[in-house]
């Protein structure tokens, strides 16, 4: 067990890297760099010293130097937690990112919990239920959630939840606890802003985890050891619980890995058009001005994140299916 | 309890002796009836189509989108107004609604005019129906000109408001233009993109998979990385990294096929990954090892032996991939990444319904929606069909 995690850290590294060099290169592809709207604007303003100043900003952001160094430059920065210049406002990216990347990863624990409770309730009552009005409305809203756009139904909830709830909307806390330290009320306020990206977010994995798991735990009802329990006189929810739950309940610790990729490019579309203090309208504005540093940043980190979410995944998997523990442990 | 009770029932009265007078054909068990006979010796691809008709819900989904793509034929007939034609005296002009009983009488479908005021309060138009003048739709009539598919100049049209009148079935947007027939155009381009992108991404899943799967070794090794790697990877971003990419100085069409190229190469893993594992599993089939002894060549044998094998799963799976396609060019053109005017799809008209104002007053811009969700569905249906038919001995 142990040689297979340490494989697994290992074969981390050469993903990473591969990963980060893609993005860097990508994101540095069109023609033109970040210091070229700025130059652009200074010069519609009128401003004689445009030019020079050009020469400067590209020697600050050391983009005189070519695409390879400026990278390694990145990347043993990056190593010594060092993210380099934004391009934006002459700032260190770590200053910039540190509550982002904390309130994203909290927003996305948040969205996971929530996929895994509606989908598991909805799932097991669709399938103890099949074919009557119950699995028919869950499939129903299953299909929805796969067929809306994540974005429309963001854009929906935000005022039905203005109008008829009074929930307060954009942002994720009320503007008074901006920058102030972590106490209940902001904590209560955080909590009450998650609400609709969550379940925004939330809705299109739930429809397929819960398919899924209507399907498996059907195939599970239909076995002998089943009818077996029963005849034997099993109260029904034991019977439930005890045995083909059991069995059914594997991809919901399984699907982590398809799950935590389909999160996050939700959040990142969701907060957009929420306008969320998260990775995702950075990530958006980066990306339009070129600000490689920034942006690059921001993807390394969605790549650790689901990188190790997906070894969690796999040894919680592991924990929890002998069978796979087993098949591991005497391959590996 | 009496002996008597305990006694067998009597018999009942012999049916008489019955012999058949008609020859008798010893093998008679074996044949088989019309219809067996029919179901025995139709093909592969006949047997998938009787299952697939058994699936209502398919066969609706395969109509309707047979519909919509034919309507994508003929949009100039079907959309009452041009693409870019503004209507500057209705900006934002909410839906006409259509009537048949103009003061009890029957008058046909007709709308009634739109009168426009200014709240003076709110700065917004207030848009009222003059019910005093009703304006009767035309029918195959002649309307705006425009080119056909940007080639013969005509002025035809399946519907047409009255010569002075004006028709917005769905309302107009921020320049008055005509939201219904920018759905109908913009379905060509959203309706496509999803096609082109899978048959790109179903050709590079052949290609990779296939090699991956038929030499294995290295080359297995480094496709199976990659599909891993692709596959662990959240694809919005990306997808916005390698869009953020394309030049500005393209043109919208080569932003096109540029959007569809980057949604191809982020989609192939998953099928990649079904073509290499099919192909392990067959490669080791007798027939295959038969094939190679005679001395065909690798692509022969993959392509006439192995590849039909599984060919309609694989066709299954990518009808099922075709909605995440529409869906993420929709997203990208939304957050204004993704295509860019005057290519417009429903993406590009959902991306004026960015802002809240959009849904609690001009509601109708939001419209775009409806398509998408419908083709969704039915893509999904029809793919779900298609996965149960794909094996027909099943």
């Amino acid at each position: 067990m142990l040689n297979y995690v340490v494989r697994r850290l290992l074969l981390m590294i050469p993903t990473l890297f591969v990963i980060s060099l893609l993005v860097y290169v990508i994101i540095d592809l069109p023609p033109g760099d970040c210091v070229t709207s700025q130059i652009d604007e200074l010069l519609s303003r009128g401003d004689p010293d445009a030019l020079n100043r050009a020469e400067e900003l590209r020697h600050l952001y050391g983009l005189d130097q070519p695409l390879m160094a400026r990278y390694f430059n990145w990347l043993f920065g990056v190593l010594r937690w060092d993210f380099g210049l934004s391009c934006q406002d002459t700032v260190p990216v770590r200053d910039l990112i540190g509550e982002r990347l904390a309130l994203t990863m909290v927003m996305e624990s948040c969205t996971i919990i929530f996929i895994w409770t509606v989908s598991f309730v909805i799932g097991v009552y669709a399938a103890t239920h099949q074919y009557q009005l119950g699995d028919y409305v869950a499939s129903f809203i299953g299909f929805i959630g796969l067929a809306v756009p994540n974005f429309l139904l963001a854009l929906v909830l935000l005022y039905v939840g203005k109008v008829y709830f009074g929930l307060s909307i954009g942002g994720l806390m009320d503007p008074e606890y901006i920058d102030k330290p972590l106490s209940w009320t902001k904590f209560t306020s955080i909590s009450q802003h998650l609400i609709i990206p969550v379940i925004v977010i939330g809705t299109s994995g739930t429809a397929g985890m819960i398919r899924r798991l209507r399907a498996n735990l059907l195939d599970e009802l239909q076995k002998q050891y089943v009818t077996t329990g029963r005849a034997k006189g099993l109260p029904p929810l034991r019977l439930l619980i005890k045995y083909p739950l059991r069995h059914a309940i594997n991809p919901f610790v399984a699907d982590i890995g398809h799950l935590l990729p389909e999160v996050i490019s939700g959040s990142v579309i969701v907060s957009v058009v929420l306008s969320l203090p998260t990775t995702g309208p950075m990530l958006l504005g980066a990306l339009k001005t070129q600000d490689v540093n920034l942006a690059a940043t921001f993807l390394l980190f969605v790549a650790v994140l689901t990188v190790v979410g997906m070894l969690v995944s796999d040894l919680l998997l592991a924990a929890l299916d002998p069978r796979i523990r087993f098949g591991a442990t005497s391959e590996k | 309890m009496t002996d008597t009770a305990d006694r067998p029932p009597a018999p009942s009265p012999r049916t008489p002796h019955y012999v058949n007078p008609a020859p008798w054909d010893p093998y008679v068990a074996e044949g088989l009836s019309a219809e067996q006979e029919k179901y025995y010796m139709a093909g592969q691809w006949k047997l998938m189509w009787w299952r697939f008709r058994r699936h209502r819900p398919a066969v609706v989904s395969a109509a309707f989108l047979a519909l919509m793509y034919f309507s994508c034929l003929i949009s100039e007939w079907i959309a009452p107004y041009d693409l870019h034609t503004r209507h500057s005296k209705a900006i934002f002009a909410p839906p006409q609604a259509i009537h048949f009983f103009h003061e009890g009488s029957f008058l046909g479908p007709f709308v009634y005019a739109q009168k426009v005021e200014r709240d003076l309060d709110t700065l917004q138009r207030v848009y009222t129906e003059d019910e005093s003048k009703p304006q009767k739709l035309r029918f195959f009539c002649s309307g705006e000109s425009y080119r056909f598919w940007d080639l013969i100049p005509s002025s035809f049209h399946l519907v047409c408001p009255a010569a002075d009148g004006t028709l917005f079935l769905l309302g107009t947007d921020r320049l008055g233009r005509d939201m219904f027939s920018r759905i109908v155009y913009a379905a060509r381009i959203s309706l496509t993109i999803g096609v082109i992108g899978i048959s790109l991404s179903f050709t590079l899943a052949l290609i990779l998979g296939g090699l991956a799967g038929y030499y294995g070794g290295w080359v297995d090794m480094v496709v199976q990385r990659i599909t891993e790697i692709l596959k662990s990877f959240p694809h919005l971003p990306l997808w916005l990294a390698l869009s953020a990419a394309l030049p500005v100085t393209w043109s919208p069409l080569l932003v096109y096929f540029g959007i569809t190229l980057i949604l191809a190469l982020l989609d192939w893993p998953s099928l990649g990954r079904a073509v290499r594992s099919k192909l392990l599993s067959l490669r080791e089939e007798d027939y295959a090892l038969a094939a190679q002894m005679m001395g065909a060549k690798p692509g022969r044998i993959i392509g006439r032996h192995l590849l039909p094998g599984f060919m309609s799963h694989l066709i299954a799976s990518a009808t099922l991939s075709i909605p995440s396609m529409i869906l993420a060019e929709t997203a990208l053109s939304f957050l204004g990444l993704g295509l860019r005017p005057p290519i417009t799809s429903w993406g590009v008209l959902l991306n004026e319904a960015t802002d809240i104002n959009v849904v609690a007053v001009n509601w109708w811009l939001m419209l775009p929606v409806v398509p998408v969700i419908l083709v969704i569905l039915a893509y999904q249906f029809m793919g779900d069909g298609m996965r149960d038919a794909a094996d027909p001995y099943a």
